[in-house]
């Protein structure tokens, strides 16, 4: 057994040049590790940097600093030939179904490539595994001739996971796989991208803006905002006791679907401040200017990163203070928030 | 607005460089002619110098039979060394096409590798090849050629080819710049993640997709190409006399233009007609290649006042606010109309929220923009009314419409960038509609601008008003787009997806930001949205759509605890938000139908888990089980008993 986990980045900083002006700082100090069947979430809002990470983690974006490795060997300037053996393990699916397939290129074409730079298997072998994997993921394997316009969202998303896993890759990379989904249709690819990790043993770098959709998925989260780590942990205790300031704001503007109950949730709301300019100190806390607790030292020093008792990193001065919080329905969570707990959350949300 | 029209269009988008091309292209008529002209060209090309052997070194023909006009034996007459005009027409065709087609062979070699590579791979390949090509731009190029004749005389290839070589950089343009937009493509990205050589990725991705634009700079490249010829011949640079070139044949006419006007026709008809072809033939190309993705011609305000008149021509008793009643809404498909929109009847009275919810290509987008007269392509109301303010807006001229809209209807759209003009300050925008919609000067249209957006809750709208959208961020465009939809102190805000394209934390301000206003302005707002949370946050009442038709319509708190159509049911149980932690979500099998594929009987009835057979059979009618809520369901005594 191997002690490094499949995917580990550390201290990563991707900086994008801009004319005139010090390079924007799109992703500052991040680590994050993904192990063998381990699906972790990235979740933040536009300007988070996940995108950024997923592309440094695919090569698209050079690392300005620190280190991204592939089962234990470095990647982080890896060449194009090394780039085109790590496809065989590390793959991904993008957001946008639509412009992820080539419109004028049948679904055979488009799976049946994915496996050339990896031997020449026989053109039945190819079409073997080109039905058999859309099958696996839903699909009729007579869509193989078929072009991708024929395909709803939904089937296209499908086709895009089939893709990624016809070379039965390690890792996955899913940046915001079913945010351009239908509720009904998100519902299908997350079941189906869950059994296929249980089936195939993957492991998932699974991007959203939705807190929500990534604990469904993940087993354990890195909340990020303007490029850092505002905090990491397992998925349930994030999800149902944020320690966070930035965590709790973006669990309590999702509206929930509950007229009775988003009213009280609306009136408890604890408000953070529109958005401003968009020039923040480095050595600050990226949040203060948002944060409806921020003091003056938020705004003078960079916070450091601490575990909390329940195995959560959190990168906030006032952490310690939150707990004692009485109006959050999330703080009376606490007992319940055990990863595998079956208790009935769906009444139970708001207090 | 624009969920739902791509469902439409989908059927109809091509599938890049498919045979089906030839096939848009041969259906018409001007490129058939263009091509049969073509071909004849190169038939006699490759026949007529074989077939008349001698006419390529005829120097003189019968000296006594010079100058004729067309006769039985001389078709087209004779030159002036009494050679047959029509033969040397003949013969001349192959060196005239031989020499377009080593120019365009020339210019497609260079500029396709050259504009390819530098579109996908970008710098220092994409500045070199630029350079290259601002360098070549700059020369003489007429000169030029002259030049490389006078050291290679008469040389076709020489000739041809540095005119090819001239005029590769403007292709080379064409290709690099629709190489750019697809190199941005997922699909690209995908391909490179999966470690496919970039050649491949140039070949098999890239090329299809640009392929109709170089076909068509090609062949009005041909055109100009023929031009150069047939001007390098006529100043006798490419061909050695006495071997006929039309361009030569043309010089021959003019030497002898005052006394033998004919002699210039033959060549300069045949000169003009082949270019001619080539240049219809670019055309047709260009139509056949974006027929099916460009759309048809407005033409939706004429055929809507001949909608059906399926309802009354006076506004219904107690009327609310706005009242639609039976309202459907076609687009034009590729072999007959499809309905997108059918038999929709709601209301909206004074201070009421009202949200339409669904899932893409439900109609619920077309609805509302059918109510404001801005239904996206050609698509157009064919049935129905839309009774606002005593007028059926179904059957409202343009300008009565223009009247409405900004003024007594606000409509918000989902990108708040798209909705504002990026050349003017927002403040300036907000100025113009309050000019327009009320009448105000301008110093009071900019205290009345200033006002709209403190309500709009920006700590500083002096500063606001003075940026430009692009220096506005999403949540901040969307307060600035709703301030200019109130500027014409509308009855009725319609907000198609206001939030969607929003994140959560700047979602939960607009939501405020509707509800504030609704309550102090007594305004009434129409809410489309795909979100259940943004329905149970904002919503006094609720329509839910499905394949083009309501199939719910309740108050906003009976829906969450008692829906009674099984897909309100399944799509509130499939939200991540609501389950618990279970291995999986319930979810709904299958897809919405497409506009055009309705299911007979219920439209759900295929993926309904409670549908039986007689759901699949019968038309279902809309009824009212309790006071106020309505369903489009046979079964929904089933649902309510779990």
């Amino acid at each position: 057994m191997s002690t490094h986990p499949l995917l580990s980045v550390d201290q990563l900083r991707v900086e994008y040049p801009v004319r005139n002006r010090p390079p924007f700082r799109a992703v500052d100090d991040v680590t994050i590790a993904i192990g063998p069947r381990e699906t972790v979430g990235l979740v933040g809002e536009s300007g988070s940097g996940k995108t950024t990470i997923a592309s440094a983690v695919l090569g698209f974006a050079p690392a300005t600093a620190g280190t991204i490795a592939f089962d234990g060997e470095d990647i982080t300037g890896a060449t194009r030939h090394r780039r085109r053996r790590l496809s065989a393990s590390l793959q991904v699916v993008f957001q946008d179904p639509y412009s992820s397939l080539n419109p004028s290129r049948t679904i055979g074409k488009t799976l049946s490539e994915t496996l050339r730079p990896h031997g020449s298997p026989s053109k039945s072998e190819v079409a073997e595994r080109v039905a058999s994997i859309l099958e696996r993921v839903g699909l009729d394997p007579g869509a193989a001739d078929r072009y991708p316009n024929q395909f709803s969202g939904g089937q296209r998303q499908r086709i895009a996971i089939a893709r990624a896993l016809i070379v039965r890759p390690r890792l996955v990379i899913c940046d915001e796989p079913v945010s351009s989904l239908d509720l009904s249709v998100q519902a299908q690819v997350l079941n189906l991208l869950r059994s296929l990790q249980d089936e195939l043993g993957l492991s998932y770098l699974f991007i959203s803006h939705d807190l929500a959709v990534v604990r469904r998925i993940s087993m354990r989260v890195v909340v990020l905002y303007r490029g850092r780590v505002m905090e990491a942990g397992p998925a349930a205790v994030v999800y149902n006791d944020p320690a966070h300031p930035y965590t709790r704001a973006l669990l309590q503007s999702v509206p929930i679907p509950n007229p009775n109950l988003q009213r009280a949730r609306r009136t408890s709301r604890e408000r953070s401040t529109p958005d401003l300019p968009s020039t923040v100190k480095p050595e600050s806390c990226q949040f203060a200017p948002r944060c409806p607790w921020a003091v003056d030292v938020c705004r003078e020093q960079q916070p450091p990163e601490e575990l909390t008792s329940e195995g959560v990193f959190v990168t906030c001065h006032r952490w310690r203070e939150f707990g004692a919080l009485p109006s959050r329905h999330q703080s009376r969570r606490r007992q319940t928030s055990a990863p595998d707990c079956g208790s009935p959350q769906a009444t139970g949300r708001v207090g | 607005m624009s969920t739902s029209v791509p469902v439409v269009d989908r059927g109809a988008k091509p599938s890049g460089g498919n045979p089906r091309f030839f096939r848009r292209l041969l259906r018409r008529p001007v490129a058939i002619v263009c091509c049969a002209y073509l071909a004849v060209l190169v038939g006699v090309a490759i026949v007529a110098p074989i077939a008349m052997p001698s006419v390529n070194s005829q120097n003189a023909g019968d000296l006594f039979g010079a100058n004729q006009l067309p006769s039985w034996s001389h078709l087209l007459g004779t030159d002036t060394l009494g050679r047959d005009v029509l033969s040397r027409l003949l013969v001349g065709d192959r060196v005239t096409l031989v020499g377009v087609v080593e120019a365009l062979v020339v210019v497609l070699v260079l500029a396709v590798p050259l504009g390819l590579a530098a579109g996908y791979l970008g710098g220092w390949t994409d500045r070199v090849v630029t350079w290259l090509a601002d360098l070549t731009f700059s020369l003489p190029a007429v000169v030029i050629i002259i030049v490389v004749l006078s050291v290679f005389p008469t040389s076709m290839l020489a000739g041809m080819a540095t005119f090819g070589v001239i005029a590769a950089p403007g292709l080379m343009r064409v290709v690099r710049s629709a190489t750019l937009p697809i190199r941005e493509e997922l699909y690209i990205k995908a391909a490179e993640a999966s470690g496919l050589s970039r050649t491949y990725i140039l070949t098999r991705h890239i090329l299809p997709r640009i392929a109709g634009v170089v076909i068509v700079q090609a062949s009005l490249l041909a055109a100009v190409a023929l031009g150069v010829q047939t001007g390098l011949a006529f100043l006798k640079l490419l061909v050695a006399d006495p071997a006929p070139s039309w361009g030569g044949m043309v010089a021959d006419g003019t030497s002898v233009l005052l006394l033998h006007p004919w002699l210039i026709i033959p060549p300069g008809a045949t000169i003009a007609v082949t270019m001619l072809a080539l240049s219809l033939l670019g055309d047709a190309v260009r139509d056949a290649a974006v027929e099916s993705w460009s759309a048809p011609v407005r033409t939706k305000r004429a055929a809507a006042k001949a909608a059906p008149a399926s309802a009354g021509t006076t506004p219904p008793a107690g009327a609310r606010l706005l009242t639609v009643q039976h309202l459907s809404v076609s687009f034009p498909g590729r072999e007959q109309d499809v309905r997108v929109v059918e038999d929709v009847s709601f209301g909206v009275a004074a201070g009421e929220i009202v949200g339409i919810v669904g899932e893409s290509g439900c109609g619920k987008s077309v609805t509302a923009s059918a109510i404001v007269g801005l239904l996206p392509g050609s698509g157009r109301i064919d049935g129905g009314s839309i009774w606002f303010g005593g007028k059926d807006l179904a059957r409202a001229s343009e300008a009565e419409l223009r009247k409405v809209r900004g003024r007594t209807i606000a409509f918000v759209s989902q990108e708040p960038m798209a909705s504002l003009d990026p050349a003017y300050r927002v403040g300036f925008q907000i100025e113009e509609a309050l000019r327009r919609h009320r009448g105000l000067s301008r110093a009071a249209a900019r205290a009345r601008a200033l006002e709209l957006l403190r309500d709009m809750h920006f700590v500083d709208p002096g500063a606001v008003a003075r940026r430009y959208p692009h220096e506005l961020s999403g949540g901040m465009a969307q307060r600035v787009a709703i301030a200019r939809a109130l500027a014409g102190e509308p009855e009725l805000l319609i907000a198609d997806e206001p939030t969607t394209a929003l994140d959560v934390t700047v979602q939960a301000e607009i939501l405020e930001l509707i509800r504030e206003l609704q309550m102090t302005r007594q305004m009434a707002v129409l809410v489309v949205t795909h979100d259940w949370g943004v329905v149970a946050d904002l919503c006094d009442r609720v329509v839910v759509m499905y394949a083009g038709q309501i199939v719910e319509r309740s108050d906003v708190q009976s829906i969450f605890d008692t829906p009674l159509h099984p897909y309100t049911e399944a799509l509130l149980a499939s939200n991540p938000h609501l389950e618990p932690e279970a291995a999986t979500l319930p979810m709904i099998p299958g897809t919405v139908p497409p506009p055009g594929s309705w299911p007979a009987g219920c439209r759900f009835s295929a993926r309904c888990r409670y549908a039986v057979a007689a759901c699949a059979e019968l038309e279902v009618a809309i009824e009212a089980p309790y006071q106020g809520h309505e369903t489009r369901c046979i079964r929904y005594g089933q649902l309510t008993k779990t």
